[in-house]
């Protein structure tokens, strides 16, 4: 009895995956040689460069130090570490034998030329929706431009059975609504070429959306921030904690230069993103991605310059100003606090100078002829002395340390005329 | 003539009243481990302690240090291992060293006074010496090491 349930439940499972392998086969398409390959203009190849250069071929075709195209740049996901391909015009190792047919069905439907699955850390769930002129673009840039390189790609690391690519197809089933992309009507047309870039070729949700546990994006969080390569891929949404909120003119402004004023610089994976990538593309582009990220996630436009934590944070980054406000007391830190300091009692031979005598006569006159000339070993403390200002210090810069003194140490009454009693004493007692 | 002690030997120089100390000790004694810096007592960089009290070189006549004892920082320890010094070399506190005789100088002095100094008395006594690399976070640093040290030598001794 359980012997024939066990058998029908095999029977079963293989019939299950019998039908899902039908379901998920893929024909192959024929290779096509590169004398058979059709010929592009130069505006369609230059066209294929800047899009390739927008939608960061490069930056995962490419692996550090390697040629350019030649693959092998790892890609760490939860499931193993997969190597980019080689997309040279290498017929062996890269895609010098595919047909546009064959590119077209890997761009829109995530398909290898030999029919088998690809792993969507090639994100054709965004390419998809990308039209077969532009992708046609792409491939007369790659064959015509990109310098064919032999070079076997990496076997990736992911676990048997998971890594059997059959499985792709139920991937795809689940997360992928495969077409193109259709323009919604009620939208401006600058709008919809802002869509049409960020959710094709420049793929922003590929980083800035959270992924499930099978690693497709979560289309109920999109733009809703993720960690990608151990940095942070930032919240594009109102989820973002930006002091400004991000708009239209700031996405655009930062996709141009690489920094926005208000939120900081593009660092990390983002780096290769505006200057390697998507400032290849025309400026009324990077408007329309601007125009397209403001209006679904952005804020609406405001002058950043009123915003209140703007000003906090000019107000904060100010100096404490108590410091400098006082010449006396700045005087007193770098010419007598080297020797008149004491910390929790007076000591001995450190005069402490709030209750020094000289600071609390009616007249500065003991103090400023000790601040001018110093006290030799003859005088006062038997073998130590004090160097004398007079040469070093102005009337002003004299009377100023005086006042200090006498004003916030002893907090007595002010002395009056103080550069003009320096003056004298120094006149009438010159140097020593 | 005039007499004082440079690091326990007894000298006797024939110069203007009115000479900086410091350049006695550099030209006529033949010590340079003492700095010149802005001539004026406002940077530290001259500092060499007479009777053991910090004291800017550059600004003090030689006549007024008749009679007293000056140390400078080749006095300072036999071997240049002051604890103070130890601690230098422990946290590399010197970038371009220009100022670290001064600072030392300065820092013993301290120490002296206030064995165990919080951050805020070593800001007090420290800010008149100047260090143009900014290297006042070891400086810092080092005075505390210095002053573990001093204690523990004290304790254990």
């Amino acid at each position: 009895m359980l012997k024939s349930a066990l058998s029908i439940i095999a029977i079963i499972a293989v019939l299950v995956f019998g039908a899902f392998a039908i379901y998920a086969y893929r024909s192959p398409i024929a290779p096509m040689s590169a004398a058979e390959r059709p010929k592009f203009s130069p505006e369609i190849i230059e066209k294929g460069r800047m899009l390739a250069s927008a939608g960061y071929c490069a930056t995962c075709h490419t692996d550090g130090g390697g040629k350019p195209y030649a693959g092998n740049y790892p890609l760490n996901t939860g499931f193993g570490t997969i190597y980019a391909s080689n997309i040279t015009p290498d017929p062996e190792t890269g895609i010098g034998d595919w047909s546009p047919e064959a590119f077209r069905r890997a761009m829109h439907d995530g398909i290898s030329r030999d029919g088998s699955h690809l792993f969507p850390a090639f994100p054709f769930d965004h390419f998809t929706l990308m039209t077969d002129e532009d992708v046609d673009a792409i491939y007369a840039y790659l064959m015509s431009e990109v310098k064919p390189v032999k070079l076997d790609t990496k076997s990736s690391t992911i676990p048997f059975p998971l890594n059997m690519r059959l499985w792709q197809a139920g991937w795809q089933l689940l997360f992928v609504d495969f077409g193109r992309f259709k323009p919604n009507p009620q939208k401006s047309e600058q709008w919809n070429r802002g869509a049409y870039l960020v959710e094709g070729v420049t793929h922003c949700g590929a980083c800035h959306t959270p992924r499930n546990i099978l690693g497709a994006e979560k289309k109920s969080q999109q733009f809703g921030g993720a960690s990608i390569d151990q940095w942070i891929a930032p919240a594009l949404t109102a989820a973002n904690p930006s002091a400004v909120p991000w708009t239209a003119s700031e996405f655009t402004s930062y996709l141009q230069t690489g920094a926005g004023v208000y939120h900081g610089i593009a660092a990390g994976p983002m780096s290769p993103v505006v200057h390697a990538g998507i400032g290849a593309l025309p400026a009324s582009d990077l408007a329309a991605i601007g125009t397209y990220l403001g209006d679904i996630v952005g804020a609406p436009d405001t002058n950043p310059a009123d915003n209140p934590l703007v000003l906090a944070s000019l107000e904060a980054g100010k100096p404490d100003p108590a410091y400098r406000k006082d010449l006396g007391e700045r005087l007193y830190a770098t010419a007598c606090a080297a020797c008149h300091y004491n910390s929790k009692e007076v000591i001995e031979g450190r005069p402490d100078l709030a209750i020094n005598s000289a600071t609390r006569l009616d007249k500065p006159d003991n103090l400023i002829h000790v601040i001018l000339d110093g006290v030799s070993s003859d005088e006062g403390s038997k073998g130590i002395v004090m160097p004398a200002f007079r040469h070093a210090l102005s009337d002003e810069q004299i009377a100023a340390i005086a006042a200090y003194l006498r004003d916030k140490r002893a907090e007595l009454k002010p002395w009056s005329d103080l550069t003009s009693r320096v003056a004298g004493i120094r006149d009438e007692h010159a140097a020593k | 003539m005039i007499e004082f002690v440079v690091n326990g030997r007894s000298v006797s120089v024939d110069v203007d009243a009115d000479t900086p100390l410091l350049w006695v000790i550099r030209d006529d004694v033949g010590l340079t481990g003492t700095k010149f810096g802005c001539g004026i007592g406002m940077c530290g960089a001259c500092t060499v302690l007479v009777g053991g009290r910090a004291t800017r070189s550059c600004i003090t006549p030689v006549a007024d240090v008749a009679g007293t004892e000056i140390t400078t920082i080749e006095g300072l320890a036999p071997n240049g291992d002051h604890p103070v010094q130890v601690a230098w070399r422990n946290i590399a506190v010197p970038q371009c060293g220009y100022c670290q005789s001064g600072q030392i100088m300065q820092a013993v002095a301290l120490l002296k006074d206030i064995p165990s100094p919080t951050d805020d008395d070593i800001d007090a006594v420290m800010t008149g010496n100047l260090c143009r690399c900014m290297t006042y976070n070891r400086i810092r640093k080092a005075v505390h090491e210095a002053s573990q040290a001093m204690m523990g030598e004290k304790t254990s001794g």
